[in-house]
């Protein structure tokens, strides 16, 4: 699984016990993120709010500065040679992200602009035409608002009802109540892969599996996913999957929608516009085929061609073998966080990845993220755009720290020390 | 000194720690609610008066170091003041917490409020030190609806 690994120069050396990664050369890749290099308030920047958005590559920024300074026009129309250019870069940049998930055809990877807009998609272009009165859509306690309201818009439309599977205070699923909710009115199940909160990787090819079942089909939410986990939509059987292309190294305002061809060939377009149609006469519009029919309007051409440049260098150094530093790094950060006085963890499930949550008894979190910030580590406070789950833990805010194979050992380290700054500050 | 150091003053950990006037006021006149969704502080404020003059004034609820401190402080300057006043000190301090202030003068009379200028450092906390005075003057004018800083 872990490949290339043995070939890796053995550079960061463990100076702790838990401190073991001497096979991922992590200094190297830092040296590919420019941002990276600079001081906050006169000291190195520690970026330890990855699930927010990641920092890019220079591969990723090259790209884009390649795009517009040799390939730009636009795409699928001029006969012109630069306009065959951006558009062989652009579906160029559809089949990386198609074989980065695994689809079975690049007319199933759609590019859209964040995972915001495909669960708007999807519950405007799927959910509008399958969910009625009475009928119920399933969703998590962990979602994040984007997986919620778009639900909640179309359930106060349609006269259906938004059911909730419950997690434990460990912040896992509780799947026998997901069986339970399961029922004749079921229509649709809408669920998180990798939560931003609580970084629990959810068991979703079995929720999956469970819906199948009984016919239901299943959207994952896979933004915090795509960057910490490896995606397959094949095996998951999923039949939506998405995900933003800023939280996987990519720039913003390029994301992806899968689905399944032919829930996509029979769901009806989510925008009018140009590329989305094949003939217009006043009297009918004809539909332009997969994926076109999905990106009506001129698309973030070099969005698409920087988020093709991400994957490519994500998979350079290999997916699965950052994946494996990652854990280390976690697993790092959960001890150290244990072992400070008064600090309590959020998100504690067995199966986890990038992401630690935390409070500190007495000590709002917006405070917590002032003092280290001051030590030039950059974490997030506040909800996460998740009330329902600051609601259930009982808390007004939360910090979070989240990782990306770029942070270090040492890394943890300094937030560590800043937050036994924050503690002498509020003693 | 860092703005750290400016932002986090003695008092202000004293007043968060030890915030005065806190609890109910059973017999205020009037009241209001004031909540920052992004950090998710809330509190409430129960001014009692005589005429347009503050008799007194006590506020609850929960929220970060700058805000809680902010009601405190807030608590212990109003007592005694008319609404006229009161309003005149806000802006005061509204141009000071905003880094807007153009002359010494313009801090003036803050007294222990001027605990709050290296809140100008931190824009993102501004929110934080005004949510106590945007509720309280929703309070002062009568009006029912929950204060927002959003």
């Amino acid at each position: 699984m872990l490949r290339g690994i043995k070939d890796m120069t053995a550079t960061n050396v463990a100076r702790g016990a838990e401190r073991v990664s001497t096979w991922f050369d992590v200094d190297k890749v830092r040296r590919d993120f420019p941002i990276l290099k600079q001081q906050i308030r006169g000291n190195p920047l520690v970026y330890l709010d990855n699930a927010a958005t990641s920092q890019k590559p220079q591969a990723v920024i090259d790209a884009i500065t390649h795009f517009y300074a040799t390939d730009n026009a636009n795409i699928h129309r001029g006969v012109h040679l630069l306009s065959q250019r951006a558009t062989a870069a652009y579906e160029e940049a559809r089949e990386k992200l198609q074989r980065f998930i695994n689809a079975r055809e690049s007319r199933e990877t759609i590019f859209v602009r964040s995972t915001t807009e495909a669960v708007n998609l999807v519950a405007r272009c799927y959910g509008a035409r399958h969910v009625g009165d009475g009928d119920e859509i399933i969703i998590s306690a962990m979602e994040h608002h984007s997986n919620i309201v778009p639900w909640q818009m179309l359930c106060e439309e349609k006269g259906a009802r938004l059911r909730i599977i419950p997690i434990t205070d460990k912040g896992e699923l509780i799947l026998d109540e997901y069986e339970r909710l399961l029922g004749p009115r079921t229509r649709f199940v809408s669920i998180v892969h990798l939560s931003n909160v609580l970084g629990t990787i959810n068991p979703v090819k079995e929720v999956i599996r469970l819906a199948h079942e009984r016919g239901v089909p299943v959207f994952v939410d896979g933004a915090q996913a795509a960057a910490h986990l490896r995606v397959d939509v094949q095996d998951l059987d999923c039949d939506f999957y998405a995900f933003s292309g800023h939280k996987l190294y990519g720039p913003t305002g390029i994301g992806v929608l899968y689905g399944k061809a032919r829930l996509l060939e029979k769901m009806p377009p989510y925008q009018g516009g140009g590329d989305m149609i094949s003939t217009v006469t006043f009297e009918k519009t004809k539909y332009n085929v997969l994926p076109y029919k999905y990106e009506a309007g001129t698309p973030n051409i070099a969005g698409a061609v920087g988020l093709g440049a991400a994957v490519d260098y994500v998979e350079s150094l290999g997916l699965e073998t950052v994946i494996h530093y990652e854990a280390e790094v976690l697993s790092y950060l959960i001890k150290t966080l244990s072992a400070v006085p008064g600090l309590k963890l959020i998100g504690t499930a067995n199966n986890k990845a990038s992401v630690q949550s935390f409070s500190m008894e007495g000590i709002h979190p917006h405070d917590i993220g002032t003092i280290v910030d001051e030590q030039g580590v950059a974490i997030r406070t506040g909800h996460h755009c998740a009330q329902p789950l600051m609601d259930f833990y009982q808390v007004p805010a939360t910090a979070r720290a989240s990782l990306a194979f770029y942070n270090t050992f040492e890394e943890v380290d300094v937030l560590i020390a800043a937050l036994h700054k924050v503690i002498e500050v509020f003693k | 000194m860092s703005y750290f150091n400016e932002l986090y003053q003695e008092v202000i950990l004293d007043h968060n720690k030890r915030p005065r006037n806190f609890g109910e006021l059973p017999e205020a006149d009037c009241q209001a609610h004031g909540n920052n969704p992004l950090c998710g502080d809330r509190l409430t404020v129960y001014l009692k008066l005589d005429g347009k003059t503050v008799t007194d004034v006590r506020f609850k609820g929960a929220g970060c170091a700058i805000s809680t401190a902010s009601a405190s402080i807030m608590t212990e300057t109003l007592k005694g003041k008319t609404a006229d006043e009161i309003e005149q000190l806000f802006r005061k301090f509204h141009a000071m917490v905003t880094g807007r202030t153009e002359s010494s003068a313009d801090t003036a009379n803050l007294g222990k409020l001027a605990v709050f200028e290296g809140v100008s450092g931190y824009p993102v906390r501004v929110k934080c030190a005004t949510l106590p005075w945007h509720t309280m003057l929703a309070a002062l004018h009568h009006s029912d609806d929950t204060v927002s800083t959003e």
